[in-house]
């Protein structure tokens, strides 16, 4: 067969070109275009350069934030995939128990995150929400706005409770793709239950897993909402995260110039992290060369 | 080592079965004996998978009892068994290698790990999978897979028979012979029982010394494969084995003669008188396609017979011939010419089957 060499082909890729130049490469380029430049009006604007990048990373303000963010995914993290794959597996798998737990599972999801913030602040409020006044009453003295461990501790309960679901939904249906077969085998085989979930299930997870861990990292690492209605970032800046500092520079400050640059650090840490884990994962799969 | 007897087995899906038609096993004993190679041969849904998960312990029968050499078992757990199963699907544990996964039934039994890797070598060297050991049991192909989720089986000890449910299902057709012949190689080397279940009545044949053919939740018979070619003993086993399927005319008797329609049918004396004596109406005379006599003139007791079509299958052809209302198939050699328009057909008596209400009813002459 003659293979015909027809470049024209290209040309069919322009609209799939133009959606992803409005959807990414422009507003993108905006903020890069503002992050190499001191903008004071329509007129007047000097190049910086590097200037703001310099600074941002030197600001020890932000430097704190990162550090706090950080540590706040790892934490979420460390708690939400664990507790979400314990769930999956305690939830039934048929009959209308099944329906039934799947919907009750869900809700937290379904809540708009500001929503969540205000349910949480009433909730903890030391003279109405149950969950303040019943821990007085016990005898802590719980408050959120005075307590930075406190203040941590409750955004860190909100998150994974609203959040959890999400991977025990993954997870539930990763679960439910394992056929009846491979329980089988492993009852032939003799497996011990932990056998069965560290060589059947938890392998058959690590995609959903995958998912289930960048969404989460992602999400948490841009948490916005539910602190700033919970506790605004306080007590003092204990609880004031990346997305918060960033808000506050660019809508609070207008500083435009330094907002950019931070906006373009933050993106490449998260796009360096979710790169770094993905590939990790996918390395793990692989066979090992050579070997006795 | 087992004998594996199932003593009036049957088993319901449903929790009140009424009528036969519930039950995926239907009442019945049959025993398989220790060291025998068997095929479990049928349609889908026959009640074969089930007759496999009853026996390894998957499932728990509703009634009857399930004895290994002469043991009931029927509460045993599957992991309780002494018993290996290979699916349809090859389960391998992916993260595991190759080596891991054989060792894994025996590491679960807390063998020490120098016996365990006696073992597991054995066993790969006689699947041919020494080269894999390391490799990730995830990259295998398909028939590796299966051939691991086998050794898994062989490995053990104290596996006295390995149950096998259509394990060749995903695999390439020229690796299945391969595969097969594995099988049987290993059957013969360490004399275990080997259960194998399939649709395929050519897997079945070339497997297993013997082959139980099952219906509609029962086994209909239980023979070697030149036994279920040569006398079927029920017309199932005539249509499902052999391609085509045996030809089955429905006969009364009428003027002290075997009548097919108003056709007379020349048959032995006693083969009339059986017929003759029975009440029943579902009265058929089988006869497999090639042992049909076809010739291009009349012969003694030769029926005429219009050929419908010829179908020309290279070694052979396949002859659909209309025999007053009825339509038989007919094998013939290649070196024999075809006849075209008119024929005649010669049934030799000694291979006429009777089957009475489905079932072969003996008729001595045999």
């Amino acid at each position: 067969m003659n293979k015909v060499y027809d470049n024209k082909a290209w040309l069919l890729i322009l609209p799939m070109l133009a959606l992803v130049a409005f959807s990414a490469i422009i507003p993108l380029m905006t903020v890069v275009n503002y992050s190499v430049q001191d903008v004071f009006d329509a007129n007047t604007r000097f190049f910086t350069g590097t200037e703001w990048f310099v600074q941002m990373l030197n600001d020890p303000a932000l430097q704190s934030a990162l550090l706090r963010q950080f540590a706040f995914s790892l934490t979420v993290l460390c708690i939400e995939v664990p507790l979400g794959i314990g769930i999956a597996l305690l939830m039934p798998k048929k009959g209308w128990q099944a329906s039934a737990v799947l919907i009750l599972v869900t809700l937290p999801l379904l809540i708009p995150w500001n929503v969540v913030g205000s349910i949480w602040q009433i909730f903890t409020r030391g003279d109405i929400g149950l969950m303040g006044w019943g821990l007085r009453e016990l005898g802590y003295e719980y408050n959120i706005t005075r307590s930075a461990v406190d203040a941590w501790g409750t955004i860190i309960i909100m998150d994974v409770w609203h959040w959890t679901p999400l991977i025990a939904l993954l997870c539930y249906s990763g679960l439910r793709s394992i056929p009846e077969a491979y329980y089988q085998a492993a009852r032939i085989d003799r497996a011990s239950r932990w056998a069965v979930f560290r060589f059947i299930q938890l392998p058959k997870l690590t995609n959903v897993l995958v998912i289930g861990v960048l969404l989460r990292f992602m999400h948490s690492f841009m948490i916005y909402a539910e602190p700033f209605v919970l506790t605004g970032g306080g007590p003092g800046s204990s609880t004031t995260f990346l997305s918060q500092s960033l808000t506050t520079m660019a809508i609070g400050q207008q500083d435009l110039g330094p907002s950019a640059a931070f906006s373009l650090i933050y993106f490449l840490i998260i796009l360096l992290v979710s790169w770094v884990f993905y590939t990790a994962i996918m390395n793990m799969q692989k066979d090992k060369e050579g070997g006795a | 080592m087992a004998e594996i007897t199932l003593r009036q087995l049957a088993h319901s899906y449903l929790p009140s079965p009424s009528g036969p038609e519930d039950y995926a096993i239907r009442e019945m004993d049959h025993v398989w004996h220790q060291g025998g190679a068997y095929a479990l041969l049928g349609p889908s849904g026959c009640g074969k998978s089930t007759l496999l998960n009853i026996i390894s312990g998957l499932l728990e029968p509703s009634s009857g009892e399930v004895l290994f050499d002469g043991e009931r078992v029927n509460s045993l757990p599957p992991e309780q068994r002494n018993i290996a199963q290979v699916f349809q699907f090859p389960v391998v544990y992916d993260t595991m290698t190759v080596f891991d996964n054989l060792a894994f039934p025996l590491r679960n039994t807390g063998m020490s790990e120098t016996q365990i890797r006696e073992k597991v070598l054995e066993v790969a060297d006689v699947l041919e999978l020494t080269p894999q050991l390391k490799r990730k049991a995830k990259n295998l192909t398909a028939d590796e897979k299966q051939k691991v989720s086998m050794g898994r089986g062989l490995v053990r000890e104290d596996v006295s028979a390995i149950l096998f449910d259509e394990p060749l299902t995903v695999i390439d057709p020229q690796l299945k012979w391969k595969l097969r012949r594995k099988l049987k190689e290993i059957h013969r080397r360490f004399n275990i029982t080997m259960v194998y279940v399939t649709h395929d009545q050519l897997e079945a044949s070339t497997f297993a010394d013997k082959i139980a053919v099952m219906y509609e939740g029962q086994v209909v018979q239980f023979g070697t494969p030149r036994e279920l070619y040569e006398r079927p003993a029920h017309t199932f086993v005539g249509y499902f084995i052999g391609s085509p399927g045996m030809n089955l005319l429905d006969v009364s008797v009428k003027d002290d003669q075997v009548r097919c329609g108003e056709v007379v049918v020349p048959v032995f004396p006693r083969v009339r008188d059986i017929i003759a004596r029975s009440s029943s109406d579902n009265i058929r005379l089988g006869i497999r396609p090639d042992f049909v006599e076809v010739f291009e003139t009349a012969q003694e007791d030769s029926l005429a017979v219009e050929v419908v079509n010829a179908q020309d299958l290279g070694t052979y052809s396949i002859l659909t011939l209309a025999l007053g209302d009825v339509t038989l198939k007919a094998r013939i050699d290649e070196d024999q010419a075809t006849p075209k328009g008119k024929a005649y057909i010669r049934f030799p008596q000694a291979r006429l089957g009777v089957y009475i209400d489905e079932y072969r009813v003996e008729t001595d002459h045999e």
